[in-house]
């Protein structure tokens, strides 16, 4: 009955959306209101019908209907309702009906949202309908993929009594009840943007207020990811029991690639919407954004890459990859065709502004970007060529991102500080003294403590030096209206914010990304690790602390057995923590799956890995990692998502913008949309 | 187009700084492969690959296995389905489930004196269910800790 009614609401939403997506292309060519209407209606009935398919799968998996083929495949009686509940997306064929679900979300809210901008007598801007079909096209897609080669609605004969349950990593932490659904909302999102780019294209005009809205329905999915990367990082740091956080893996890879290309964009969307300049650039990165994704899509979900990740070899490969040719060749041809369109109005005045520090910033970002694809897609290339099975080590990712990221956490300060179109010497001289000052103080105040790695040591120069920066560009403002109007420090520091949250926002992005640069540098480098076998009552000394082994024991759970061992860490015999590593068996997987046990604190981690024990309970043996600052890093993911939430957050009604430019260059064709952000 | 002195110079500039740059991508991958092999193809690549990165997958010879706790030297042969094996040594206690006839996958060097020197030990993580095999006992080690404790 599940599968019955799940495969029918996928099957229909399929053809709704095929018929929304020609709807809204006709709307946008014909110029008429009402199959633009049509297809907005097809949009949230897409949504509605999504939505069925996805509450009959969880209906499904939770009272184990195991005649439907993804319940067999991933259910189990023994696994708790939690587990049971997020095991939705722990195979191939349900992260792809999480990814229709989230797309159909923002499907229904560009349609809802552009509705405003339709009303009757109006008429109709083609661009809107455009994009609106660009999703669903988008939609079918995936949509496809869920009705036939990847279908988790299949009917099972003979129906099994039991399943294996979830992916044993997946059942390891709660964590993924959250990390992927993040993930996929801000992956997934990225297509909105792409939709606008190219109805945009489509129109055959950029209107003047595309750059803020675009930049709007980017930010959305943006923090999305950023959260979404920082939280799969703690996953891997809480879960895996390696110490680490970040490996260069392909599925993180494929991960961050978007996030960079998303970022470079973000920024060079605001030199569109300022001077008119970067138009061809920017819709490039916006389309690279979503081929990455796809193609992230591809690498991890066929199975041409080895990774943690990865699922099944599955036959959805040849798919994506039409699917991302399709994409590819169209944007090409769109951009090519368009071209006009999107000639440059302004010019570079000045090396020393604010748009050069953008023009630096986006090279350093699409640097990077091209670092981490040539890496992760370096194994099939070399694969192709010489019939070789490689992969791109650690060192190599790392040796090529650390220079790309210096630069990037030193320009996180000084873009901000330098102004439009051109800069003087006096004022940078006068903005930059201080932090030049206090940077080289705490840099020689670090090398005094014995800091002697240069890159970490570099590192924090530069952190404190661009954190200088931003806090002149919210002291001064604040400084200015506490002296004119006589508020209080924290009301001026509150209404300068929050007269400009699009610009504070952002500052306080950066803010995040430099507290998060300091806890992996230090992370990576000053981590300490030891490893012993220890008898019980045994004590062994890592750095400053003490690990006690007290015991070890066994638990029996309904989903899993484990072993735990027991531990006191201590400083100076002031008991610390008590910590229980264990090993965990799960009946889906035949090695036992470890769960570290971990103090943390934002001076430093201790963290522990139950290795190996002996049957009799009286030796373990033991990991000790020390990672100082590493919890910066999830502070510096909190930071930027705050930041980002509050550039987002809508101004209070129509309060004055302090924007001291007005807009400069106005795009050559008139626009028609009475649109407004 | 017009092509002033600015703009050629900036052309000029970008191109040196694409190829810079294009040089220091191509070598570090070229430095930084680490490539996958079976000790069928490792023996066969013989002296050409000692002192390379290799992710060496295989079987863990049954009764091939010595561990000194002292020197906690970790020895054993790695073997695939053609019969050809290759003697690891790593460092470091083995991990609780490695024992004869499991898969591992060892990342190291292979050396001149005929063994290959493993940095990182992992036994091979499968997301898939399968049965287990006759003679895998998976849990045993927990069953016996389990049984004891409540004795």
């Amino acid at each position: 009955m599940n599968g019955v009614v799940g495969h029918a609401a996928t099957l229909s939403a399929l053809l709704l959306a095929a018929f929304g997506a020609v709807a809204a292309y006709l709307g946008g060519l014909r110029r008429d209101a009402r199959y633009v209407t049509a297809a907005q209606r097809a949009g949230v009935g897409v949504f509605a019908l999504v939505a069925l398919a996805f509450a009959t799968m969880e209906r499904a998996l939770i009272t184990h209907d195991f005649s439907v083929s993804y319940v067999a495949q991933v259910g189990s009686r023994a696994t708790p309702l939690f587990y049971t509940v997020i095991s939705l997306w722990s195979a191939l064929e349900g992260s792809i009906l999480l990814w229709a679900l989230i797309l159909s979300v923002y499907t229904a809210l560009l349609a809802l949202w552009s509705r405003r901008h339709n009303a009757p007598g109006a008429g109709v801007d083609p661009y809107l309908p455009y994009a609106l079909g660009t999703l669903l096209c988008v939609n079918i897609f995936f949509l496809l993929l869920i009705s036939w080669p990847a279908n988790p609605f299949r009917p099972m004969s003979p129906i099994p009594p039991d399943g294996p349950g979830p992916n044993a990593l997946l059942q390891n932490s709660p964590f993924m009840g959250v990390h992927p659904p993040l993930l996929y909302t801000g992956y997934v999102g990225m297509s909105v943007p792409f939709a606008l780019a190219t109805g945009a294209l489509l129109a055959g005009r950029l209107n003047p207020d595309w750059p803020k809205l675009i930049r709007r329905w980017t930010l959305v999915p943006w923090t999305f990811l950023s959260l979404g990367i920082v939280a799969g990082a703690w996953w891997s740091y809480e879960v895996l029991g390696w110490g680490g956080y970040w490996a260069w893996d392909p599925v993180e890879n494929a991960s961050f690639m978007p996030w960079l290309t998303a970022t470079a964009f973000l920024h060079s969307v605001m030199v569109q919407e300022r001077r008119g300049m970067l138009k061809t650039w920017t819709i490039t990165l916006i389309v690279s954004t979503f081929l990455l994704t796809v193609l992230g899509t591809f690498l991890t979900r066929s199975g041409v890459l080895a990774s943690v990740h990865a699922f099944t070899q599955s036959p959805i490969g040849p798919f994506f990859l039409t699917f991302l040719g399709l994409v590819l060749l169209g944007s090409l041809t769109l951009l090519a065709w368009r071209s006009d369109a999107l000639s440059s109005e302004g010019r570079f005045d000045a090396a020393l502004s604010r748009e050069s520090a953008f023009m630096v910033n986006n090279l350093l970002f699409a640097a990077f970007a091209f670092v981490v694809l040539l890496g992760t897609m370096f194994p099939l290339i070399a694969e192709a060529a010489r019939g070789v099975k490689v992969s791109v080590g650690g060192p190599y990712f790392n040796q090529m991102s650390v220079p790309v990221a210096l630069m990037l956490v030193f320009l996180a300060g000084v873009g901000p500080a330098l102004p439009w179109r051109k800069g003087s010497l006096e004022l940078i001289r006068g903005k930059f003294r201080w932090p030049t000052i206090v940077a080289l103080a705490v840099g020689a105040a670090l090398a005094a403590a014995g800091v002697r790695a240069p890159l970490a040591w570099l590192t924090f120069v530069l952190a404190v030096f661009s954190a200088g920066l931003l806090v002149i560009e919210f002291a001064g403002p604040t400084s200015a209206r506490h002296r004119t109007t006589g508020e209080s420090w924290v009301v001026a520091l509150w209404r300068v914010c929050a007269s400009n949250r699009r610009r504070y926002g952002g500052y306080v992005v950066h803010a995040g990304i430099l507290v998060l640069a300091v806890g992996v540098a230090s992370s990576a480098t000053f981590r300490r690790e030891r490893e012993w076998t220890l008898t019980r009552g045994a004590v062994e000394q890592l750095g400053r602390y003490q690990v006690r082994l007290d015991s070890v024991w066994a638990v029996h759970e309904p989903n899993r057995d484990g072993v735990i061992a027991a531990t006191t860490v201590s400083v100076g015999g002031r008991v610390l923590a008590r910590l229980n590593p264990r090993l965990n068996y799960y009946k889906s997987a035949m090695e036992p799956i470890g769960t570290p046990a971990v103090r943390e604190s934002l001076r430093e981690d201790v963290y522990l890995v139950l290795l190996a024990y002996t049957a009799d309970g009286t030796h373990a043996t033991i990991k000790a990692i020390a990672s100082p600052l590493v919890a910066w890093i999830w502070l510096g993911g909190g930071i930027v998502g705050l930041g980002a939430l509050f550039a987002l957050w809508p101004s209070a009604g129509g309060a004055p913008r302090r924007d001291p430019m007005p807009e400069l260059g106005r795009p050559r064709s008139r626009p028609v949309s009475e649109a407004r952000v | 187009m017009i092509w002033n002195a600015r703009r050629v110079s900036v052309a000029i500039g970008g191109g040196v700084v694409a190829l810079v740059f294009a040089y220091l991508v191509w070598g570090g991958i070229g430095n930084n492969l680490v490539y996958f092999l079976t000790p069928t193809e490792l023996l066969a690549k013989g002296s050409s690959v000692y002192g390379t990165s290799v992710r060496l997958g295989g079987i863990v010879q049954e009764g091939s296995i010595r561990w000194d706790a002292d020197t906690r030297e970790l020895r054993f042969r790695l073997g695939d389905e053609n019969d050809h094996t290759v003697e690891v040594l790593s460092t470091g206690v083995p991990p609780q489930m490695f024992n004869g006839g499991i898969g591992a996958v060892v990342e190291g060097v292979w050396t001149p004196n005929g063994v290959f020197q493993c940095h990182n030990l992992m036994v091979k993580h499968s997301n898939e269910y399968r049965a287990p095999m006759p003679g895998t006992k998976p849990a045993e080690y927990y069953r016996q800790l389990f049984r004891k404790q409540q004795s």
